[in-house]
């Protein structure tokens, strides 16, 4: 079986924050307790919408010591390929969900003098799960996060109310932005960088922390990557002697677990490399969207990451 | 069944002695009648029943001694235990871990009573019963990790997991097979691995890393590794190496079915959920030679093991020297039989031994 150890649950609580997010929490149907879990760490839900089965990866941003229930908080991104607004649109309370166990990509280095974490939008979420276990051993922590609006601040209320030394917030609408150079020179020695938030603030942060000189290793980042809709192709699964069909709104990993074939998998977004899947044959274009290849890997065209990256020509050929 | 729990030595008159039941549910590491390094992991989820899969942390008559032992090694060098200051959640994750498993799969031994963060703990075959506050370091006589491998048999090493890499920043380490914690602590996973012959060439390594790191949280593994111990020693340390190296010399024809233990690592993995730390617990087995003799298959497939094995391995194990001694030993006990695939004894299917000339 793919994916880590499942747990049946149903949502026991839908919470709207704002337009845009929701807040969605579970209970386990057996009644028993939810294993704890580090900061930073992730479950994949699995939700039924008719014949399809949907799984997609959300940041636990509940108390990592709270074992009674998770929670996850979902931007809906009217743009994507649905897994959101089928969240935001269809699931209500009492609805049967399976979640994975909590796997953990963006982990807090604890030998860290300081943990110092810059948000965008709905990045936040790992964030808060990381505050609790922080606070609860007197870490030593600071936020800066980016939001649009005072209206689509997720959290910043509750946020500033707990920790209004700790938590400086941003506001893009008032021409209010983190002043990432001055906030990087200040640091003390032993300082880590954790950033979550869209791709173009992970660059941007990461390519001044590096020109100033700041070592890879004490800086941590997470992208959450959706799987991008793109035009349909045909893919020969070798190893299962099928040839299968992917649709503009799924991932080729999908399209491969619609076909019955089990495929492994961890984080569906691109960073863990557990779906790396071998290329057989090629002949056409990769659109390679991971972060777990190598550019001397994707170059080679031996090798593709199903969870998000797709093809686009005449075959392809996979080993799986 | 109740354990009987025995009153033995691992050091200076040696009265360590497997019972039947022990040789029985001895892990024999030989699938098959050869032997190279593989990564042979499993998942290790529960086993046939009495067999030392069966439970996440497995207890035997050996227990009490064990504990005895790992108290007087570090009684002589603290350093065998160590655990750098990011490790010490990891220290609360592997103490949850094991209380909650003890307790459940033996009650009648080891029972965990918890009211929020105030927890109470009770070993009845330690006759140990401790009230304290969990993530609460001051109110345990150790440190967490310290703490429940005193009270538990195997080796355990501490993995924090970063940079891709697993580092080795804590550790118990009493019963090893020659390597040191107080030398590798800190290392990452390709430093502390660096003695080890061919493996790196066939790629071992990497491979074996990348399973590990993705190891998760309700899905632990285990494998099985082996070595051979010139008397029952659970402390064959490098610091230690002038007091039992020089053992190996007192084999003899007469004494080496006795004397000589084939001895088995139980390894498990476990990630550790509140620090996303991995706990490697290394459980040390040992049987003489005469205890395996005891079942026609194992006789066969040690000589055949032995035999075959390729003279850098001999040579990385220890017992390069020995081997002609043990080979004179173990072929008595192969007639050339077929055995059966799977490492159990099958003593009711196997043949019994023909008379070897």
């Amino acid at each position: 079986m793919s994916g880590s150890e499942k747990i049946n649950v149903k949502v026991s609580n839908v919470v709207p924050l704002n337009d845009l997010v929701t807040r969605f929490e579970f209970k386990r149907t057996d009644g028993k307790l939810f294993p704890t879990f580090s900061g930073g760490a992730h479950t994949v839900i699995e939700l039924k919408d008719g014949d399809i089965t949907r799984r997609n990866p959300y940041s636990l941003m509940s108390d990592p010591m709270d074992q009674e229930g998770y929670s996850i908080s979902v931007r809906r991104d009217d743009a994507g390929r649905g897994g959101s607004l089928f969240l935001h649109n269809n699931v209500k309370v009492g609805d049967d969900a399976v979640l994975s166990h909590p796997v953990n990509l963006f982990s807090l280095d604890l030998r860290a003098k300081k943990h110092l974490m810059i948000a965008g939008g709905i990045g936040i979420t790992p964030f808060m799960a990381q505050i609790k276990q922080l606070d609860r051993s007197h870490g030593n922590w600071e936020l800066h996060y980016s939001v649009r609006n005072p209206k689509l601040g997720t959290y910043v209320d509750d946020l500033i109310s707990m920790h209004p030394n700790d938590v400086n917030v941003y506001y893009d609408d008032h021409k209010n932005f983190i002043d990432i150079v001055n906030l990087l020179d200040g640091q003390p020695l032993g300082t880590h960088l954790y950033i979550c938030g869209p791709k173009g603030m992970i660059d941007w942060v990461v390519g001044e922390a590096k020109k100033l000189g700041w070592p890879s290793e004490v800086i941590h980042f997470e992208e959450f990557l959706a799987p991008k809709p793109g035009e349909p192709f045909q893919v020969k699964l070798s190893a299962s002697n099928k040839v299968i069909n992917v649709g503009e709104n799924e991932s080729l990993l999908e399209a491969i677990e619609r076909e019955g074939v089990d495929a492994p998998y961890l984080c569906r977004g691109g960073a863990c490399g557990q779906c790396e899947t071998s290329v057989i044959e090629a002949d056409g274009d990769f659109v390679h969207r991971d972060h777990w290849l190598e550019d001397d890997e994707k170059l080679s065209r031996k090798k593709i990451m199903p969870c998000v990256s797709r093809f686009s020509g005449k075959t392809l050929v996979l080993d799986r | 069944m109740t354990i009987q729990f025995k009153d033995e030595t691992f050091r200076n008159d040696y009265t360590f002695k497997n019972s039947d039941w022990a040789i029985k549910r001895f892990p024999f590491p030989f699938h098959e009648d050869s032997y190279m390094y593989s990564v042979n992991m499993e998942q290790h989820k529960g086993g046939p029943e009495g067999s030392i899969y069966e439970k996440r942390f497995d207890v035997d008559e050996h227990y009490l001694s064990e504990m005895h032992d790992r108290a007087q090694v570090l009684r002589d060098d603290p350093l065998r235990c160590q655990s750098l200051p990011n490790m010490t959640l990891a220290g609360w994750d592997l103490l949850e871990l094991i209380m909650v498993s003890k307790s459940e799969d033996y009650p009648d031994l080891f029972e965990l009573h918890r009211d929020g963060h105030k927890w109470r703990w009770i070993n009845k075959p330690m006759k140990i019963d401790d009230t304290f506050t969990f993530l609460d370091d001051a109110t345990l006589p150790y440190g967490p990790m310290e703490y429940i491998t005193r009270q538990t048999q195997g080796d355990f090493v501490v993995l924090d997991q970063r940079e891709n890499n697993l580092w080795m920043d804590a550790g118990m380490v009493t019963t090893q097979a020659d390597w040191s914690l107080d030398f590798d602590i800190g290392m990452n996973f390709f430093e502390w691995h660096a003695p080890v012959p061919k493996a790196h060439e066939m790629g071992i390594f990497t491979r074996a890393l990348k399973f590990l790191l993705n190891i998760q949280q309700g899905a632990p593994a285990r494998r099985l590794n082996w070595t051979m111990t010139v008397n029952p020693l659970l402390d064959t340390s490098p610091e230690n190496y002038h007091k039992w190296g020089v053992q190996k010399n007192t084999l003899t024809p007469e004494n080496i079915g006795e004397k000589q233990h084939l001895r088995v690592e139980l390894q498990t993995f476990f990630r550790l959920p509140r620090s996303n730390a991995l706990v490697f617990p290394i459980r040390c087995y040992l049987a003489s030679f005469d205890d395996l003799m005891t079942f026609p298959k194992w006789g066969r497939r040690l000589h055949r093991v032995i035999r075959d094995l390729p003279e850098e391995l001999a040579t990385y194990k220890g017992f390069i020297d020995n081997r002609p001694m043990m080979l004179d030993y173990l072929s008595k006990y192969d007639d050339g039989k077929v055995t059966s695939n799977g490492i159990w004894p099958d003593d009711e299917t196997e043949p019994k031994l023909d008379h070897v000339t």
